[in-house]
């Protein structure tokens, strides 16, 4: 049964399987349909005919991954790492029955790299999708607060 | 204090000096990372050269205007009720107020400054002034500040492209740009209505790197399949492991994958080189030749322009075009980077992204998902390249060598100034870039390098 608290564990897990840099388990949580969405624009509505930061499907999320860890990968070289402060996640939706779960969590997202660090406030919102006994995200969509400044290499995940 | 006072009067309005930073096949570290090139770069360099404002479609109503920056100038361009395009220094004559503060906007009938409510027409002369009476028999009317917003003269709008050259005196457009705006005709012949607009905001990436890294990067042919392996690699990998039984190539593979065509690809399929620094790599085929056909988009070309020139414009798929100094316009995929110059280290790159006015919106989906695989911050492509640009401005202060090396297929026989088909991994771009670049600085010196054209 999902509860409101499977979907704030899932949020806190997910926040810390990523500042842990255990990638293939934070992919493991995505449906293979599953879409992660950074808009670039102010209550963005459509991710494909407005421009964006990030949409990409598994697919490319594999590729970035792979990427993070590959031997010529010099802009891994030293690593970046991240840091996930959330506030508790707002329940948007939690209901069985019609199979919609969202959340929306506002957190001040850090990463770093050498002597460089750099801080980004937000909010996740996640809609899931129940797969037998658990969730899977459907969308992850990350609005930062200040989405139309531009920033230096963003390389890790939100 | 002796020392630094010493240093910033190195190439002062020296023509020689700066023109000594440029060989035949090499250029001094200097032109990367001396805080004094930089701003001789802002007051000699940008100021002769004709530089990219926006788009027409961004002014369509009398009152529209946008703010841009001409190297670290402030402009600011209107819609005037009579049709025309006028641009500005971005400054109010009484005490120097930005008049406009957005990216973009409606003025309506005037401009109105937010301090004390001086006004102006929007094309730039003066309105009104609160308390009017109040300069009577001051000599006002005598002052620059009478004649309203200080008016960039030298102002063209090319196929809807707005450019403008700070200088009163120097190169016409057509003679600066000639041949070279083939590129952006062929963007703009690619709409089957012969039209492009603007309809969002660019990518916007910072990056801690001298503006001219990004510049040369753009028809540097010998890089992806070496610094994108990581990415774009990463991605063919990955997508021929993931395929299975799929026969159809992602949209997103198509245009990760071509960046790992070898050396040989890169050599035939050619650079092209203009007079005054520009040119552009992808002659006879590019990276951007083989995507997937978009349904009913070649019958819409035909048949607004006809089989043959349909053809014709469909046919000519350059990859990167470079309009010396500060843009590169990708026609393919109708995207316009401006590298624009914020500090000798740092430069903010804005990428445009145009719609194809009356193709389908599959066309528009392509080149938004190219803008922000290959030009956002948070683009893998992107990261490899920002990499590079960061260590090179390290490496160059180191002293065991003060040059950067650009002699790839240089021969002694070059002409400078010419138009010419070279070998695709020729550095010969780059020269024809720094050429251009001592040019432009020094023409508005005593001692001149050569006579413009």
């Amino acid at each position: 049964m999902i509860s409101e608290k499977t979907i704030t564990d899932f949020i806190y897990r997910e926040a810390d399987l990523l500042d842990t840099m255990q990638w293939q388990a934070w992919l493991d949580l995505f449906h293979p349909e599953g879409r992660y969405w950074m808009p670039l624009e102010w209550q963005q509505e459509d991710p494909v005919l407005q421009p964006s930061l990030m949409y990409e499907d598994l697919l490319l999320l594999k590729v970035r991954v792979e990427r993070l860890s590959g031997e010529r990968t010099f802009s891994q070289k030293p690593k970046s790492r991240c840091h996930h402060l959330l506030q508790a996640p707002q329940i948007v939706a939690c209901d069985a029955a019609a199979g919609v779960f969202k959340a929306r969590t506002s957190y001040i997202y850090t990463e770093t790299r050498g002597d460089m660090l750099e801080r980004y406030s937000g909010w996740a919102s996640h809609d899931f999708v129940q797969v037998g006994d658990v969730l899977k995200i459907k969308l992850k969509r990350v609005d930062l607060v200040n989405f139309d400044a531009p920033f230096g290499n963003i390389q890790l995940f939100m | 204090m002796r020392e630094a006072k010493l240093a910033m009067t190195k190439y002062g309005s020296n023509a020689q000096a700066i023109a000594a930073l440029v060989r035949e096949a090499e250029v001094h570290r200097d032109v990367y990372i001396d805080p004094e090139i930089f701003e001789l770069e802002m007051e000699h360099l940008f100021p002769n050269s004709w530089i990219y404002v926006g788009h027409a479609s961004q002014l369509t109503k009398p009152g529209d205007f946008i703010t841009a920056n001409i190297g670290r100038q402030p402009v600011l361009a209107s819609r005037h009720t009579d049709g025309s395009v006028h641009v500005f220094y971005n400054r109010c004559p009484h005490k120097g107020v930005k008049i406009a503060s957005e990216p973009c906007g409606n003025t309506g009938k005037f401009f109105r400054c937010p301090y004390h409510a001086w006004s102006f027409k929007t094309d730039g002369s003066l309105l009104a002034i609160p308390l009017k009476k109040g300069y009577e028999g001051t000599g006002f009317a005598g002052t620059q500040a009478n004649g309203g917003l200080s008016k960039i003269k030298n102002v063209v709008v090319y196929r809807d492209f707005i450019f403008a050259r700070l200088s009163d005196s120097g190169v016409s457009f057509e003679d600066y740009f000639g041949e070279s705006l083939s590129t952006i005709d062929n963007m703009v012949d690619r709409s089957p209505e012969g039209k492009l607009a603007v309809v969002a905001t660019p990518i916007r990436y910072m990056h801690t790197c001298n503006w001219k890294m990004l510049v040369e990067n753009q028809t540097d042919t010998c890089h992806p399949m070496v610094a994108h392996e990581s990415s774009a690699g990463t991605a063919v990998k990955v997508w021929k492991r993931e395929q299975g039984d799929s026969t159809e190539t992602p949209m997103a593979v198509q245009l990760y994958g071509p960046f790992m065509s070898p050396y040989e690809f890169y050599e035939q399929s050619g650079i092209r080189i203009w007079p005054n620094g520009h040119g552009h790599t992808g002659v006879a085929n590019s990276i951007h030749s083989n995507y997937s056909d978009v349904d009913g988009y070649v019958g819409q070309m035909v048949a607004a322009y006809g089989e043959t020139r349909a053809h014709e414009i469909l046919g000519e798929v350059r990859h990167n075009t470079v309009y010396f100094p500060n843009i590169m316009v990708k026609g393919a995929v109708q995207i316009l980077r401006n590298f624009i110059p914020i500090a000798v280290d740092r430069t903010l790159v804005e990428s445009w992204v145009y719609r194809l006015v009356g193709a389908p919106d599959k066309l528009y989906e392509r080149a938004l998902m190219y803008n922000r695989f290959i030009n956002a911050p948070t683009s893998i492509v992107g990261h490899d390249d920002l990499e590079m640009y960061e260590r090179a401005q390290e490496g160059l202060k180191s002293n065991g060598n003060q040059w950067v090396n650009l002699r790839r297929l240089y021969e002694s026989s070059e002409e400078q100034d010419v138009t010419a088909v070279i070998n695709g991994t020729s550095e010969r771009q780059m020269r024809n870039q720094f050429h251009a670049w001592a040019k432009f600085m020094t023409m508005d010196m005593d001692n001149r390098v050569e006579a413009a054209e």
